[in-house]
């Protein structure tokens, strides 16, 4: 057992091990000051709730309180290990400003109520909004940390009982490019690879994904494999110096807004040198043709322009990963974020599908999520997808879901496809939605364009319905707010990023009345007297395990099974990939094996959408095109990103996120040793930058944008010339200004552009016009972390490094078994 | 010969189209995907204006190659109604008659490039018919985003 202080090492001591090897066990483990693990009364099985890694552990209960966490072993997704966020960030359950009674707006004020008050109101304005006029005036827009069993009820609740087609996650900021991305190459979503590719690959080629902030275990995983015999070469995409890019065989820095370029260079150099398996593309795929053909365009000294990379590093690129073995592709926002979203996440799937490296071990793609529970909001549709990748467009699936529901298939809103979150906002704007339920997220800090975010959700016309933990500063807008449980105080089930599907007990009582996601949401639906087709309650399930028996029901038969997983068999052991059912009772690895796709027409989720204009494949066109389901290989031609940089405005804005903080930091920012390893908005540029503008570590700057500013203090660091970087978590609730700025901004999205990826309607980012001026001179560095992206260069004082609080040591212990997995 | 006419006509239609566009995303440039896309989808048009009016050099015809061009004060003018109209109900039935309008344009655009087409062919002239397959398929994408659009504004605009 060793103790060390993890926000100074946030990976931890290295384990060492080979390609094919298993990844060797290390136990994580953060206990409150003052307990020992003999203290602890039990150990509550769960998973992480602050990043998509899914990383598996144990919560610590003594005395009817959470004093600590605990990595679990035996689990096939950390081995034991747990990250910085898993480590500190369970505290905040405990934070006495937690929510812990109803509100409701009397005479402009949020004031105290009980339960049945808070309801009523939600239930009365709905019920007379549906009757003066319809579904269409109600929006729900949820999150992407709730489990399973409450997005499926909420799904299930919105489409099939109230009608709306008005529903969507915070996940449309973060994964819905992957799961579009999926969607358009193989039919359907659903992730081909799995966390052991890293075990077996070759080569890792991670576009637009700073895993090592993002998923800090599997970059454990990755750095483990680096530092062992036969290590993976490494190629990084991204404009900032990350811990990945330094680890690189070979790092790109495109300028932000041209991936597609990019992407389309590599193919043709890998065309063009005859590094493709012609043999699993003439088997498996349709499309390459036009693939060919346009990538043809592309050649690397046009790219190189386009993208301001050198040629040679486009090769470079090519070469690698054209002699790959096992290729694993790993993709994040970077790309998803970003001008021409899932056309670029595309061209990385088009890469693996014509080397034929899919479904094998090492040879997979991982189109990553951002938040924790992001895959089941996808799986249940509370993203506006139909429950468990059924197709809108398909009749048949339609009519399937409805005998599922027990409804009427003409009471499914399936008209036209889900109205997502940057569209809803645009309705409640023209006051044609009037009701909106927004549930553990906070779309007043993190949607872009902040001012008119705002200026919507504050409308008198909007009734703002908040079910949150913490008064965030969108439920200081709200009209009645609804305390809910969180993790650790429900039980439910949840799956990562690469189909793990973990169980997550509850281990302690709500605080005062708060409640659990679902029995809110269960509430609202019988107040309503929702009912299916015979009168009968449309929500039959009353608890977690009744909900999860009626969601893997919805499942049978679909590509995301879940029909052979039971909560007793994801107690102990180890989480399960799904599919899980009657053939593959273990689960199943790797999806795709020997050229087996959902993408066949009667089966898949989607016939797919045009890359640039984001208009449906009509169902005629897809079957024509795609009769026996296989691969679908889609081309994209480059188009320059929508605000480009120009006189006024000469630098480019990206925003992205921090190791130490989630989201909009409502948990992150209420645990010590988080907070103050970020404690405060920074903005990163170029040494050269700097110098251009005058401008050193530390100083105050001024940020600006066409939208608005924010002043924040300046780090210098190893970003690309010509592009500024804001972190996006740092909002108001913990400011004078409590929900909007006092003064000067300080939430990135003050800044950002209202604009979207056209296909999968994923808000962009990262390709802002800027222009950043000196304010006034610092006294000391800038309080962005050292240790990750936003590391310092050039002469930087060694006491301003990051290192934890007192209480930030944690203890690591190795050479212990794993385990089943 | 009267092949001059369709090239006249393909010219005039692509140069129509592409200002559709333009004033589309001028006059919806609160219904963000509308104006980023339209502008987007306009630059087609004006670079099949510019691939006409050279292929209408070999039949001996002087077709301005510049896309007809964007009016600056009325174009400012539309942004700024649209925002300020932004908040009301009508915009919405403002744009399904937009969007209609645009689809039918596109529609005819569409045909225009199958004559054309089909005079390349009769007149074997490769070059034309490689234009031709070179735009006609960015014209039937203009068409159906039309269309798309049209499909998924149309519920919460007629029943709200």
């Amino acid at each position: 057992m060793t103790r060390i202080d993890r926000i100074a090492e946030p990976w931890g001591t290295r384990t060492p091990y080979g390609s094919g090897g298993e990844w060797p066990v290390r136990v994580d483990t953060h206990l409150a000051e003052g307990v020992a693990p003999e203290d602890v009364d039990r150990w509550v099985q769960t998973a992480s709730l602050l990043h998509s890694n899914g990383d598996a552990m144990d919560i610590a209960v003594k005395d009817k309180r959470i004093v600590g966490v605990r990595g679990r072993a035996s689990d096939r997704v950390n081995h034991g290990r747990l990250g910085p966020k898993d480590l500190y960030g369970w505290q905040a359950n405990a934070s006495p400003d937690r929510l812990t009674k109803p509100l409701i707006r009397e005479g402009g004020k949020l004031v105290e109520t009980d339960w049945d008050t808070a309801m009523k109101r939600v239930v009365d304005r709905s019920k007379s909004l549906l009757a003066e006029q319809g579904p269409s005036a109600i929006g729900f827009y949820t999150t992407g940390q709730l489990f399973s069993e409450e997005y499926y009820t909420l799904g299930t609740m919105a489409h099939g009982g109230i009608g709306t087609n008005h529903v969507d996650g915070n996940t449309r900021l973060c994964t819905a490019t992957a799961g579009e991305a999926l969607k358009e190459s193989f039919g359907c979503d659903g992730q081909p690879g799995s966390y052991t590719d890293v075990d077996h690959a070759d080569v890792i080629a991670l576009y637009g994904h700073n895993v090592a902030e993002t998923q800090t275990v599997l970059w454990t995983r990755m750095l483990d494999r680096l530092a062992g015999p036969n290590p993976p070469k490494i190629i990084c995409v991204d404009p900032r110096m990350t811990p990945v890019a330094k680890a690189a065989t070979l790092h790109l820095a495109p300028r932000p807004g041209t991936n597609v370029a990019l992407m389309n260079g590599i193919l043709h150099e890998i065309i063009r040198n005859g590094w493709i398996d012609q043999e699993y593309i003439q088997a498996h795929t349709v499309g390459y043709p036009e693939l060919e053909k346009e990538v043809r365009n592309y050649p690397p000294a046009l790219v190189a322009e386009i993208c301001g990379v050198p040629a040679e590093q486009i090769q470079e690129a090519a070469s690698i990963i054209g002699h790959a073995e096992r290729l694993l592709s790993t993709v994040l926002q970077g790309f998803y974020q970003s001008n021409q979203a899932t056309a670029a996440a595309v061209q990385v799937n088009n890469v693996n599908i014509i080397r034929g490296m899919l479904g094998k071990p090492g040879c997979g793609i991982l189109q990553m999520n951002g938040q924790p529970t992001a895959e089941n909001t996808r799986e249940c549709g509370a993203d506006g997808d139909l429950a468990a990748f059924r197709n809108w467009s398909n009749d048949a699936h339609i009519k399937d879901l409805a005998r599922v529901w027990n409804v009427d298939p003409m009471s499914i809103p399936h008209y036209s496809p889900p109205t997502h979150v940057m569209q809803m906002m645009r309705y409640a704007e023209d006051g044609s939605i009037r009701m909106l339920w927004v549930s553990g997220t906070n779309p007043a800090v993190s949607l872009p364009e902040l001012a008119r975010i705002r200026g919507i959700l504050e409308q008198d016309r909007l009734f703002l319905v908040v079910q949150d933990i913490f008064l965030s500063e969108t439920a200081q807008l709200a009209d009645v707010v609804l305390p809910a449980a969180t993790w650790g105080e429900k039980t439910g089930t949840f799956t990562n990023a690469d189909r793990t599907v973990h169980l997550s007990e509850k281990a302690v009582d709500p605080p005062g009345e708060a409640k659990a996601d679902l029995d809110i949401f269960i509430d609202y639906a019988h107040r309503m007297g929702l009912q299916d087709k015979d009168g009968q309650p449309l929500i039959k399930w009353h608890d977690s395990e009744s909900a999860f028996e009626a969601w893997k029901a919805c499942t049978r038969g679909r590509p995301c099974d879940y029909t052979g997983i039971t909560y007793d068999k994801l107690r102990g052991g180890s989480g399960i990939q799904w599919p899980c059912n009657e053939e593959n009772p273990d689960g199943t690895e790797r999806i795709y094996a020997d050229g087996k796709f959902w993408a066949h027409p009667e089966y898949c989720e989607t016939y797919g959408r045009d890359l640039i204009t984001g208009a449906p494949v009509d169902p005629a066109e897809y079957k024509a095109l795609n009769p026996e389901g296989k691969a679908i290989i889609k081309a994209a031609e480059y188009m320059p990103p929508h605000e480009l940089p120009s006189q006024d405005f000469p630098l480019q804005l990206i925003t992205g996120r921090t190791l130490y903080q989630f989201h909009t930091r409502t948990k992150t920012g209420r645990a010590p040793e988080l907070n103050a390893a970020a404690p405060d908005v920074w903005v990163e540029l170029s040494a050269d930058d700097a110098g251009a503008y005058g401008i050193a570590e530390g100083d105050l700057a001024e940020v600006e944008t066409p939208r608005g500013s924010v002043r924040a203090k300046v780090r210098i660091s190893g970003i690309r010339n010509g592009v500024l970087f804001l972190p996006f978590h740092y909002g108001y609730w913990d400011t004078d200004g409590g929900h909007q700025p006092d003064g000067a901004g300080r939430a990135a999205n003050e800044l950002t552009i209202t604009d979207w990826d056209a296909a999968s309607k994923q808000p962009i980012f990262k390709t802002a016009a800027a222009r950043i001026t000196r304010v006034s001179g610092g006294d000391a560095p800038s309080p962005a972390p050292t240790n990750t992206a936003s590391a310092p260069v050039g002469d930087f004082p060694e006491d301003a490094r990051t290192r934890g609080i007192a209480t930030a040591l944690a203890d690591e212990a190795t050479g212990t078994a794993g385990g089943a997995r | 010969m009267k092949f001059g006419l369709v090239l006249e006509e393909m010219h005039r239609s692509e140069n129509d189209l592409a200002h559709h566009l333009l004033t589309i995303s001028e006059r919806h440039k609160v219904d963000h995907e509308i104006y980023h896309l339209a502008r987007d989808l306009a630059r087609w048009s004006q670079q099949h204006v510019r691939d006409i009016a050279a292929m209408g050099k070999n039949y001996g015809l002087d077709l301005d190659p510049e896309p007809r061009g964007e009016m600056g004060l009325m174009e400012t003018m539309r942004e700024k109604g649209s925002e300020m109209a932004g908040r009301r109900p009508e915009t919405g039935l403002l744009l399904l008659r937009d969007l209609r309008e645009l689809y039918l344009k596109a529609c005819g655009v569409s045909a225009d490039w199958e004559l054309l087409a089909q005079a390349a062919q009769g007149m074997k002239d490769k070059d034309l018919l490689a234009l031709a397959e070179k735009c006609h398929p960015q014209t039937i994408r203009q068409m159906k985003w039309a269309n798309g659009k049209l499909k998924e504004s149309a519920t919460q605009v007629l029943v709200s």
